[in-house]
């Protein structure tokens, strides 16, 4: 990939991720949040954190299945996108929701089980945006690293269960946002059971025939 | 031989003066508004209807003296399954439901059971205004001066029998008018149609249970339930039918849409209660719509002085 087109492709992902934030804000200048307008802010929030996110996971299968490899250049920036929106998302429940009652918010956090989902995504996605620079690959390994990002997949797993428990009797949206997981997470079971087999059938290729026995051969 | 012929139409096909006023205004509204509209794109969206204005007393004693929740908020901000599951598809999508002409069938246990036309209930009963708390079971409130009379004279009226010991509300059963009552996707529908509340005949004979026509001084838009709805105001919201078409009296406790969704949620009851936890969040406290800071949620409601004897010795977190 070269770098004008590394660079348009970013420019993309920076606008995508924006507008959402872009239209809020504008939709506050205008009045025109709603008549519930913490609890608009809130819900658009979280949509975009799950979508983003959603999104940052959805780069590794598009290069399993299509071999494409520009979604990788942006797996990170679509990642730290979503960590700032959840970020967004959480301030507004402490501050414009709850108005830092502590007390309240630790006990939803402890009875509520969607809340408890929602701040247990929100934990795993700190490490990763942490350890998201160039420099701290390096510092950790490849191994390691890779490893610890294996996190995303519990981030998005929370964030969508933390969906599903708090959405009323037959609001729609996320089952939607739980089948795109579904999808994205087994494409790459898929990808995973491939790699298994394969490796187990090189091993059988390489290790040394064994002379078959007469009472092992079927055919005698 | 003289052949009789069944009339071309019936008398109630016939349209009332007043809504075929109405309809005169929408046109000339839509013809104004053709004028106004910079592009032709506006055109496409219907005006909304004008709504007939309704004069009615104000009833201080059962009238709170808050500050009213603003109308447009009243309005865009419902839930109304029948439309949809967002708060603002009722009022994007209620166009669809024709409020007039309307009847109300109040059978069952009764007497003498009776088809009513909306216009006729709203003669025969003295209509006031009353100020009333709503409160969401999604934890979020407003302050509405809805216009209606008691139910109690009308279950009277018609006579219930000794059998009759709830009362059950059913709503309009009709996809072309309710369009979220059509299968959707895989046939998947949010609730199971009719919408079916109901009340224990205490409760549904309780001065403060109102059948209300309309609010902030005109009729009932759709998105509120037009034409007619029940209003209880120390229950939750979804107590309070929207659009119904009948009104039965039954000896066993009726089973209601929202029981039937989740039984572990929303029980028969539904009394507004601080202390009794909706499963998945708190109902100790509540957004007033409008305000920033949320306010402690009452016990029924701010309305325990009034209704709290209709549960004496029973246990309110069992029957929730």
């Amino acid at each position: 990939m070269t770098r004008p087109a590394r660079i348009a492709l970013k420019v993309v992902v920076w606008s995508i991720c924006l507008a959402p934030l872009a239209r809020l804000a504008y939709r506050a200048w205008t009045d025109d949040l709603g008549a519930n307008p913490i609890s608009f802010i809130t819900n658009t929030l979280g949509d975009w954190t799950l979508r983003i996110l959603l999104a940052s996971l959805a780069m590794t299968p598009l290069r399993i299945a299509f071999g494409l490899s520009w979604p990788i250049t942006v797996r990170r920036l679509l990642g730290l996108f979503a960590f700032a929106y959840v970020c967004l998302h959480f301030s507004v429940w402490i501050v414009l929701d709850f108005f830092f009652d502590w007390p309240r918010m630790w006990a939803d956090i402890v009875k509520r089980p969607y809340i408890t989902m929602g701040m247990l995504a929100l934990l795993s996605l700190i490490p990763l945006a942490a350890t998201s620079t160039t420099s701290m690959i390096r510092r950790l390994g490849a191994r390691n690293w890779t490893r610890l990002h294996r996190l995303a997949y519990v981030a998005a797993v929370c964030a969508v269960v933390h969906y599903l428990w708090l959405a009323k009797v037959g609001v729609k949206d996320p089952y939607w946002y739980a089948a795109a997981l579904v999808v994205l997470l087994g494409v790459r079971g898929w990808e995973w059971a491939r790699r298994v087999i394969r490796r187990r059938r090189d091993r059988a290729q390489a290790a040394p025939p064994r002379v078959r026995s007469q009472a092992e051969n079927p055919l005698s | 031989m003289l052949i009789r012929r069944a009339p071309r139409f019936t008398a109630s096909e016939i349209t009332d003066p007043t809504l075929y006023l109405s309809r005169r205004e929408l046109i000339s509204g839509a013809a104004a508004a053709l004028v106004l509209a910079p592009g032709l794109g506006e055109a496409a969206t219907p005006a909304p209807p004008a709504l007939q204005a309704l004069s009615a007393t104000r009833h201080a004693a059962f009238s709170l003296t808050e500050p009213l929740t603003k109308v447009e908020a009243a309005t865009t901000y419902n839930n109304f399954y029948e439309f949809g599951v967002n708060k603002d598809d009722p009022s994007r999508l209620g166009h669809t439901l024709k409020p007039r002409p309307w009847t109300v069938h109040v059978d069952g246990f009764v007497s003498k059971p009776k088809t009513f036309d909306v216009d006729e209930l709203m003669r025969l009963f003295p209509l006031e205004e009353r100020v009333y708390s709503l409160r969401c079971v999604e934890a979020w409130s407003m302050v509405i001066p809805w216009i209606g009379f008691p139910l109690a004279p009308l279950l009277k009226r018609v006579e219930p029998t000794g059998q009759a010991k709830y009362v059950e509300f059913t709503t309009l059963l009709d996809p072309n008018q309710f369009p979220a009552q059509k299968p959707g996707f895989f046939g998947f529908s949010s609730l199971d149609w009719p919408y079916v509340e109901g009340l224990r005949l205490d409760e549904a004979m309780h001065p403060l249970t109102l059948l209300t026509v309309g609010m902030y001084g005109k009729v009932l838009p759709n998105q509120n339930g037009a034409p007619v709805r029940v209003v209880i105001p120390w229950k939750y919201g979804f107590k309070s039918a929207k659009s119904i078409v009948r009104i039965r009296l039954v000896s066993e406790q009726p089973k209601t849409a929202w029981e039937k969704a989740a039984p572990q949620e929303y029980g028969f009851y539904s009394n507004v209660n601080p202390a009794v936890s909706h499963p998945r969040w708190s109902q100790a406290d509540e957004r007033r719509i409008g305000e920033f800071r949320r306010r402690p949620t009452l016990p029924f409601n701010g309305y325990a002085d009034q209704v709290a004897a209709l549960y004496t010795g029973m246990d309110l977190k069992k029957n929730y």
